[in-house]
């Protein structure tokens, strides 16, 4: 890839309303990226290859668990910190902000929010500085949007449960030494649990051949009559609730990150088109290529104010889910086809990898998809404004 | 140990220069400001490395007003333990360096680091002055710094080569390349940053003994002109007339 010169937009002045730290925050997460992600990102890419050796470079920059407390070894961050960190990493790749988010929002978060005192102690100092990964079991083969029907569960066997079932489409789950895993009990209730990687039946097979997130890992976890110690079930979560309370976390970081993937692409086609000449003179002085980078602009500033307020709300506590489920998909929306046109306009260049366009793109069809699909979200914004539920 | 590492703010290497006030003031408006890289890069981080090594107390002093606190809270971030900014601006090399003498004489440092020179107005005269106003050695532009003892060794680039010296603490010393890498601040030292001392002091009175007449930008690069490789006389034709350099 050629080098990464990139400035962020910023049409509204939102720099404004972020404080002396969220800024030091984002310019720390940036310099970081383009100098640990940007040089490798491109071949991790084309191999298809995780870049394992930056784990410890994220732990130690922080940026696993920043928001859960310093004492359990996180950051005690606010949520704007938070979402800006997501936005850099994804402006490198969308592959390395999901391997953060899955650690902070998918296996801290509920460890911090569902564990025992002894769990907390146990995993979060471990997995805030990325001695261990951790991954979130919750889809299945036949259960994506519909989680409730899942079939993996657990019985009880005196001192430990025994679990079986497989999950699929598991971020970080060919390298995760531990796996918070929602299953369901002997009545049928969702409950999280955490397996560790070499308990007896626990097997984790890499997905092959994905176009996309091709620098993450992604596999399955397989649970052929797991034997797991009862202390390692959640204590606070039963029901749905849990995972989605995961989700909500996580899906708060995916609005603010795809929005970094788009910055990067705007950026990238501004250059271009400023540089590119055709008819003797720069295409950016077409009037079709100005379209595209004036709708790019204005949906990027549009999201950028949507997730700094959605931060603000986040902070107070008062994000409702539905409101996290409208901004999660509106970014991927519109980032999506940001990358799009931004490829367009770099022409044949656009789909090389000396420039990260078509990388953003292919990345950004996965996170449209999970953590609640396109469609899924637009039922939940259905559901809240009219009060009627659609799903069935 | 105590060290004062001084931090001054500078545009970003990519901010766009003009010039206000009939050609006599740096237009700020939409420039983003970083660390003097030669005070983050080399000065305070070799600093960081002796606190961490030897054991210091590591301060920081900058000269400037409100604006310069988010420079300073990086320099905490990174490491520094209490910072003092001293509520004053000037351009004249000799009235910050009397601000950051009288400060020093107050405190008692054993090793003062400045940056070899600030990268927007290239004075190169702060560390210098601030060593003649303490009565201090002074080595310029190190490139390497290791202490034994109270005394220090370190290797100055000079033309064509290297020169080694060797002076006994208390020192003043202009910091280059080659001091040591460069780091990046985490978010546990971002946090930690917000409870760390920062006073702000107000300034002595000192001289300004120059004034900025009037900047200058460079002139406008002229276009590349593009002569088609089987145009040779054209070329030799431009290169005799035009560029006159045949």
């Amino acid at each position: 890839m050629l080098k990464d010169l990139f400035q962020s937009p910023d049409y509204f002045q939102v720099d404004e309303l972020l404080t002396e730290e969220h800024l030091m925050v984002r310019d720390t997460v940036r310099q970081w990226v383009k100098k640990e992600v940007s040089p490798i990102i491109e071949d991790a890419c084309q191999q298809a290859k995780f870049p394992s050796h930056i784990i410890g470079g994220l732990g130690q920059l922080g940026c696993f668990g920043p928001t859960i407390p310093q004492e359990y070894g996180g950051g005690g961050m606010d949520h704007i910190a938070y979402g800006l960190m997501m936005q850099e990493l994804e402006r490198g790749d969308s592959g390395i902000r999901s391997t953060a988010s899955v650690q902070g929002s998918l296996v801290m978060y509920p460890i911090f929010t569902f564990g025992s005192e002894e769990q907390k102690r146990k995993y979060l100092p471990k997995l805030a500085s990325g001695q261990w990964m951790g991954c979130f079991g919750l889809t299945e083969p036949d259960f994506g949007s519909n989680p409730s029907g899942m079939i993996t569960h657990f019985r009880d066997a005196g001192d430990h449960v025994v679990l079986n079932g497989a999950k699929m489409w598991i971020s970080n789950a060919p390298f995760a030494q531990i796996a918070v895993v929602w299953a369901k009990d002997d009545d049928g209730i969702i409950r999280g649990i955490i397996v560790e990687r070499g308990m007896p039946g626990f097997t984790t097979p890499e997905t092959k051949g994905k176009w996309s997130l091709r620098a993450s890992a992604t596999g399955e976890l397989v649970f052929d009559n797991v034997k797991v110690p009862k202390e390692n079930i959640l204590p606070g979560a039963k029901g749905l609730k849990g995972p989605l309370s995961c989700l909500s976390s996580a899906r708060y970081g995916i609005a603010w990150g795809v929005i970094g993937a788009a910055m990067d692409c705007y950026d990238t086609a501004l250059r271009y088109a400023k540089e590119r000449i055709q008819f003797d003179r720069p295409i950016a002085g077409f009037q079709l290529t100005q379209k595209k980078l004036a709708e790019m602009i204005t949906e990027i500033t549009k999201a950028q104010l949507m997730n700094w307020r959605l931060g603000v709300l986040k902070n107070e506590g008062k994000a409702t889910p539905a409101q996290i489920s409208m901004a999660k998909r509106n970014s991927c929306d519109i980032a999506t086809r940001i990358a799009r046109d931004a490829r367009q306009i770099l022409g044949g260049m656009g789909i090389t990898g000396e420039y990260p366009i078509m990388r953003h793109m292919m990345n950004l069809e996965s996170v449209i998809t999970y953590e609640g699909t396109h469609e899924i979200h637009l039922l939940i914004t259905g559901q809240d404004i009219t009060g009627l539920d659609a799903f069935h | 140990m105590k060290i004062l590492v001084c931090i001054s703010k500078t545009p970003d290497t990519t901010a766009k220069i003009a010039f206000t006030d009939n050609n006599t003031k740096f237009n700020e408006a939409g420039v983003q400001f970083i660390i003097n890289p030669y005070d983050e890069w080399y000065a305070l981080v070799r600093a960081l490395e002796l606190k961490e090594t030897l054991g210091a107390t590591v301060h920081l002093v900058t000269v400037g007003g409100a604006d310069t606190e988010p420079v300073i809270r990086k320099a905490l971030a990174l490491g520094g333990d209490e910072a003092f900014r001293i509520n004053t601006d000037s351009q004249d090399s000799f009235y910050i360096a009397s601000q950051i003498a009288a400060h020093a004489k107050q405190q008692g440092y054993d090793l003062i680091f400045t940056g070899k020179e600030t990268i927007d107005y290239n004075g190169s005269a702060i560390g210098g002055m601030v060593a003649e106003l303490l009565d201090l050695p002074y080595v310029s532009i190190a490139a390497k710094f290791e202490l034994s003892g109270t005394q220090a060794t370190i290797n100055r680039e000079i033309e064509g080569g290297e020169e080694i010296v060797t002076v006994a603490l208390p020192v003043v010393v202009s910091c280059q390349k080659g001091m040591a890498e460069a780091r990046i601040p985490n978010m546990r030292g971002i946090m930690a940053a917000r409870t760390k001392p920062l006073a702000v002091i107000e300034p002595v009175a000192a001289d300004s003994l120059t004034a900025v007449s009037t900047y200058e930008l460079p002139p406008a690069k002229a276009g590349v002109k593009l002569i088609s490789a089987d145009n040779v006389d054209e070329l030799v034709k431009l290169l005799h007339e035009e560029a006159k350099v045949i």
